[in-house]
């Protein structure tokens, strides 16, 4: 399990490269990367992105750990930025490695949810219109129902 | 006593963090002590249920204990991912 928190940009390709590597017995590898979205008036300059130092880690790998209580996984990654980010930058990236992919997708499938609203980030855009803090949506606290 | 803000909580009441003597037993009654010291204060803390509250960095309530607790944080709800 491999939690990490960071201001850098990541790359992915060579992340889940890395992350496939040295499973013998995987059969499946599930990896998720979200991305800065533009506004749809193309108006978003940057995202800020802010978390609780100490208790992100600690969140991050409780979750990932409730993951791997629940579904047989060989390993799990949780990589999440923080700080100033454009359109098109990858903000954060999941991935898991089972025997079979319904594991490995339901796996990813929960940790996102749970990054949503259970991690403590918060996002701020900040455009042409000024800056707003992002709000929480009703769907995300209630796709949590489901697990 | 270390009081943590985050978001547009911290924006409003201008600080991200300060330490505090409080005799408060839950977190509604710190809500309350704070909300009597300033304007700001009170406009951060004027609608809980637009708020979450984490005590020694695990999430929990408004009427969570705070015995033995060194660390509270107010923020609005989470936006990960």
């Amino acid at each position: 399990m491999d939690i990490r928190v960071q201001q850098a940009p990541f790359d992915f390709g060579a992340e889940a490269s890395a992350f496939s590597q040295g499973h013998d017995k995987v059969g499946a590898i599930v990896t998720f990367t979200g991305i800065v979205r533009d506004a749809d008036s193309g108006g978003l300059a940057t995202m800020e992105i802010e978390h609780y130092p100490g208790m992100t880690e600690a969140a991050l790998t409780e979750i990932a750990e409730q993951a791997c209580a629940r579904w047989s996984l060989a390993d799990a990654l949780i990589i999440h930025r923080y700080g100033v980010l454009r359109p098109g930058e990858q903000i954060m990236m999941v991935a898991t490695a089972s025997r079979h992919r319904k594991d490995a997708f339901e796996a990813a499938e929960y940790l996102m949810d749970y990054l949503k609203s259970r991690a403590p980030f918060w996002k701020k855009e900040h455009g042409a219109d000024g800056s707003q803090w992002v709000a929480a949506r009703d769907e995300d606290e209630e796709a949590l129902t489901r697990w | 006593m270390d009081v943590l803000y985050f978001a547009w909580v911290r924006e409003r009441i201008g600080i991200p963090r300060e330490t505090i003597d409080t005799s408060a037993e839950t977190v509604a009654e710190l809500v309350e002590e704070l909300r009597a010291r300033e304007d700001r204060y009170a406009a951060a803390f004027s609608d809980i249920t637009a708020l979450r509250v984490a005590v020694d960095q695990q999430l929990t309530d408004f009427h969570a204990s705070l015995d033995g607790a060194r660390e509270v944080a107010f923020f609005p709800p989470m936006t990960g991912g």
